[in-house]
């Protein structure tokens, strides 16, 4: 069976033979057409434009992005901000780093219609400290386009003007956080706000009203003004509009990155067909869809699903189609897209251990469920790994996760206890037999942190 | 008298109870006013809500209404509406009331998360209660015993982190206990506007530090260390001296300025060991200056006066007050008052200059105004000396004019009420021609030169009142008993009119006060038994256009308009 043909709208240059990232190639291929088309719209005309298309946010949450953009506060005088969060920090997810790498303009494109939409007259892309040549690539590409006119002033002639600047962050998973970024643009250590009071949309960076989007969701507003709402919303399944970037990785033929429209393939056809099934001689054992806070499924297991009408169907990990709506029933999300796969080589214990190891050393210790209870749980996983389980291990350890999650001020929370809370609760058989067989698995080298 | 703005009341349920609490309350303070207990570690009512501790967890809900129509959603079983309860927990310290908001503080969904916080917060905290600093006001200990798990479920190595790690020069960090609440992070920003705490690394390492290059060195300091729920922040020098519960609480007024912070003293079998500050909203919120809390030192200190002496000679107070009597008879006698006298005492003082017909004045203190509770006026009674008609005006900065009086030859006697007449202004030679009565609870170059001393007491072992900068009537009490052979100073001054012919008003703070509310306007209406804690805010009118020296600091309101609703 043929794998199926990918739709790559975002992803339709990246990888090209001889596509660049100069300004006069993206221009050869048409770049920055739909920004001298989009600056002689009314912007609220483009906020509707985007809002009808149903395009949701593609950094994890799947929040509407013309919902968020309709919460900013336009009436309070202040200047109002776009964020670009290019931070990017989420395990198995690689998607944003390929845009800025090889196709920078895109992302300034549709940044620069979203500001105009917005009125934005300041943008910043603020991208991860761990990517120096992404930050390179973009300050060279943000330079072109500033000469060429489409940042800075009078943009495409007009009378509107609008800069971007290129901030790069401390180097923490909390830096990608809405909230957390913004205090450490601001200058400050990046400890997430709470909210409610308030939000980004109201006061946010320098307290004006800040919109803080996705590289990813940003290049989809430039094709939802290329062609139009109606016909983006004709991509993907409703509510779940537009093409994903998945980036599968772990024990696949072929790990990458793969566009297709919203729930288009099921996830048993992205693993089996797309990426070339599991490796010789392996079979598969369990997959995280989206990114590793995502709740983990595992290949066998059923699930019930309603359907609107009431009637119910079952599927099986295979048969969920890959979008925010159908992950969510399944009782996972779509989060960033990284579909991290493992084979029945992995022992879940260990796996667990090192998803637990990377958020205890992420948590910025802000609030004490995250930050005592995301390193307890590492300890416990290490020392399990380390051949000392107990029976009560896997209970303690889920039961730990239950209270980090939903008692802290960020989603961090949910980030670091999801995985614990699906592993055991999907392999606690596994958690058990390390008590019993302390020989299950020898110690080894663990030490993330 | 000032009369509060009524503030707009929102209907709340809390546990059920209904309550109307003013706009703007958040949910701690809302259940706080029908009797209940939220547990917190970082919220604070005089600072910013961080949000952080997460032990404030409770439940939430809404009356539930039909989205289209706005009509209520009614329970068929109760006939009530029905309630829409939001299931996460939410934040106590950051919820604000709104109307018809149910709040849910003891269900079993806000026992599990505070459970939870404590098993969190206890993991890493080294075992040390019975020998921790914090001496037995540790929020962590209280409340482990009401909301904790009462085990242990951590069997791993505990996080050890650094032990008495100096902050500043009175502040101590024990940072294995910190629980990372940053109330003392928001103090200094926003009380000093002092950036100079901050953590540094991740997680479960995280730990409170002083920025780069910087100290704690403010001097507000020592309030980290009063608003650290647990034993993290101590006092170098209280640390270790003694258990909280075993000390007496009094409440005093701090007598380093016009702000006249309210103060508690802490005592055991007549030793000071500690003043903390106490709250009142209308003068010092929670706080006071570090400076204020070693005041106590005054009371052991090695220049207290234990006796009266005549000519440097020990002598009876009998005696002494007989010869002071002997020394104002010839005339041309001054009255140097004290702005850190009580008003009782100026009271007193203005009586005996008056049966003495002499002139009197107060030396002015003055400093720079720090803009918190450190006024520019550094008497604490400066609006006493008003009130009692110990001066008619704002005192000037020096005694010269005493000293040109001197000089002429028109004072040959000068009665000082603890004032340091050389370092007032006058010189040893014009001091060296003048008899000089002192009376005061601590030697000075003055009380060395004085033919009479009569040892007089510490504000923290007398009764009293002080009229602070916004014309405040606070009362202070005795934390402790007298130094053996000094005498309460309205004793002195009772008996001294009584000894230059006066009639006796009263040797004790209550019995001055009669005659004291009838004979001074502006205390027409005040008694001294029924004082409220928080102080009277007297009439101000009659000083309105003084011009006082303060600046605006925390609370300070110069010449409160009064207003009668």
């Amino acid at each position: 069976m043929s794998a199926p043909a990918e739709t790559r709208i975002i992803f339709k240059h990246i990888d090209e033979e001889g596509y660049s990232n100069d300004i006069a190639c993206y221009q050869k291929h048409g770049g920055y057409e739909i920004l001298k088309k989009s600056v002689t719209q009314a912007p609220p005309d483009i906020r509707d434009e985007v809002k009808k298309s149903g395009l949701r946010g593609r950094g994890g949450a799947g929040f509407s992005c013309g919902l968020k953009w309709s919460f900013v506060d336009r009436k309070s005088g202040k200047p109002i901000y776009l964020v670009v969060n290019a931070d990017e920090s989420e395990p198995g997810t690689f998607k944003d780093r390929y845009i800025i790498h090889q196709d920078p303009h895109q992302l300034i494109e549709g940044t620069m219609i979203s500001c105009f939409a917005n009125d934005v007259k300041q943008a910043y892309i603020y991208i991860r400290g761990e990517f120096p040549e992404g930050a390179r690539i973009l300050e060279k590409a943000i330079q072109e386009a500033r000469d060429a006119g489409f940042v800075g002033k009078n943009i495409c002639g007009t009378d509107y003007s609008c800069d971007i600047f290129v901030h790069r962050g401390a180097g923490a998973y909390i830096c990608g956080e809405e909230t957390g970024l913004i205090e450490s643009l601001e200058g400050k250590r990046a400890n997430p706000r709470i909210k409610p009071p308030y939000f980004p949309a109201v006061l946010g960076l320098y307290q004006c009203p800040t919109i803080v989007n996705n590289v990813e969701t940003l290049c989809h507003v430039k094709h939802i003004m290329d062609m139009g709402a109606d016909e983006y919303l004709k991509i993907g399944t409703p509510n779940n509009t537009g093409t994903r970037i998945f980036c599968v990785s772990g024990h696949v033929k072929k790990p990458g990155y793969y566009e297709f429209p919203c729930g288009a393939v099921t996830l048993g056809t992205l693993l089996n067909d797309v990426c070339g099934g599991p490796l010789e001689g392996r079979t598969f054992k369990a997959v995280i869809p989206g990114g590793s806070s995502a709740k983990i499924l595992r290949f066998g297991e059923k699930f019930t699903i309603k359907n609107k009408d009431g009637t119910t169907k079952e599927w099986t990990v295979e048969d969920i189609p890959m979008d925010f709506d159908s992950l969510a029933a399944a009782g996972t999300m779509g989060g960033s897209g990284g579909v991290i796969v493992m084979d029945d080589s992995v022992n879940m214990v260990d796996a667990l251990a090192n998803i637990n190891a990377f958020y205890a050393h992420e948590s910025c210790g802000q609030c004490t469920p995250c930050r005592e209870g995301s390193l307890w749980m590492k300890k416990i996983s290490t020392r399990m790994v380390h051949g000392e389980a107990r029976p009560e291990d896997g209970e303690l350890i889920k039961n730990v996760a239950d209270q980090i999650a939903g008692r802290t001020i960020c989603a961090f929370g949910e980030a670091c206890s999801w995985p614990t809370q699906s592993f055991v609760a999907k392999f606690g058989d596994e958690f058990k037999t390390y008590a019993t067989d302390k020989k299950a698995k020898p110690a080894d080298s663990l030490e993330l942190v | 008298m000032i009369q509060p703005a009524k503030p707009e009341l929102v209907t709340v349920f809390i546990d059920g109870k209904e309550i109307a609490v003013p706009k703007g309350t958040n949910v701690i303070e809302a259940a706080r006013m029908v009797g209940t207990d939220v547990p917190h570690y970082c919220y604070h009512p005089k600072l910013t809500v961080a949000g952080n501790c997460r032990m404030c967890l409770i439940e939430l809900g809404m009356p539930m209404a039909d989205r289209a129509t706005r009509e209520p959603i009614m329970d068929p079983e109760t006939g009530k509406q029905k309630i829409n309860w939001i299931p996460r927990p939410q934040i106590g310290c950051g919820t604000t009331v709104v109307p018809g908001m149910h709040v849910k503080t003891q269900s079993q969904m806000v026992k599990d998360c505070r459970e939870g916080v404590m098993e969190f917060l206890l993991i890493n905290h080294p075992l040390d209660c019975p020998i921790c600093d914090q001496a037995g006001e540790c929020k962590l200990q209280e409340q482990a015993t009401g909301y904790g798990r009462g085990y242990s479920r951590f069997i791993e190595q505990k996080n050890v982190k650094p032990k008495r790690t100096q902050l500043g020069p009175r502040v101590m960090l024990d940072d294995e206990r910190c629980v990372l609440c940053s109330r003392c992070i928001r103090f200094n920003q926003e009380i000093v506007k002092e950036d100079v705490l901050g953590f540094v690394d991740r997680g479960s390492y995280s730990t409170l530090t002083c920025y780069p290059g910087k100290e704690l060195t403010n001097n507000y300091s020592l309030n980290t260390v009063d608003i650290c729920p647990v034993g993290a922040l101590t006092s170098t020098d209280f640390r270790f001296k003694m258990r909280v519960w075993f000390l007496k609480q009094t409440n005093s007024i701090d007598t380093e300025s016009s702000v006249g912070a309210n103060t508690v003293v802490w005592s055991r079998e007549g030793v000071i060991y500690r003043i903390t500050p106490r709250q009142n909203d209308e003068v010092n919120d929670t706080w006071m200056a570090d400076s204020g809390r070693v005041l106590y030192k005054q009371v052991q200190a090695d220049d207290r006066l234990k006796t009266a002496t005549i000519g440097g000679k020990l002598a009876s107070i009998e005696f002494a007050l007989t010869e002071a009597a002997n020394l104002v008879k010839t005339g041309g006698v001054t009255v140097v008052g004290s702005g850190r006298s009580s008003v009782e005492e100026q009271f007193l003082t203005k009586k005996l200059a008056t049966t003495l017909g002499a002139e009197t004045t107060i030396v002015a203190r003055t400093g720079e105004d720090d803009g918190i509770l450190i006024s520019a006026d550094r008497n604490p009674n400066t609006r006493g000396a008003l009130v009692t008609g110990l001066i008619s005006d704002v005192p000037t900065t020096d005694l010269s004019a005493l000293g040109a009086a001197i000089d002429a030859g028109s004072v040959t006697t000068i009665v000082s009420v603890g004032e340091d007449l050389l370092a007032a202004g006058l010189t040893a030679d014009q001091l060296s021609k003048v008899a000089v009565i002192y009376l005061g609870a601590h030697g000075n170059p003055t009380s060395a030169m004085a033919q009479v001393v009569m040892p007089t007491l510490t504000v923290f072992e007398k009764n009293g009142t002080f009229i602070n900068q916004q014309f405040r009537l606070q009362k202070f009490a005795a934390a402790v008993p007298g130094l053996a052979g000094s005498f309460d100073d309205l004793y002195v001054l009772d008996q001294f009119i009584v000894a230059v012919g006066g009639e006796s008003i009263g040797v004790d703070v209550k019995s001055v006060w009669p005659t004291l509310a009838a004979e001074i306007p502006a205390l027409a209406t005040a008694t001294y038994a029924n004082l409220p804690a928080t102080g009277l805010l007297l009439d101000s009118t009659p000083w309105a256009s003084l011009n006082f020296p303060e600046g605006k600091s925390l609370h300070f309101e110069p010449a409160v308009e009064t207003t009668t609703a």
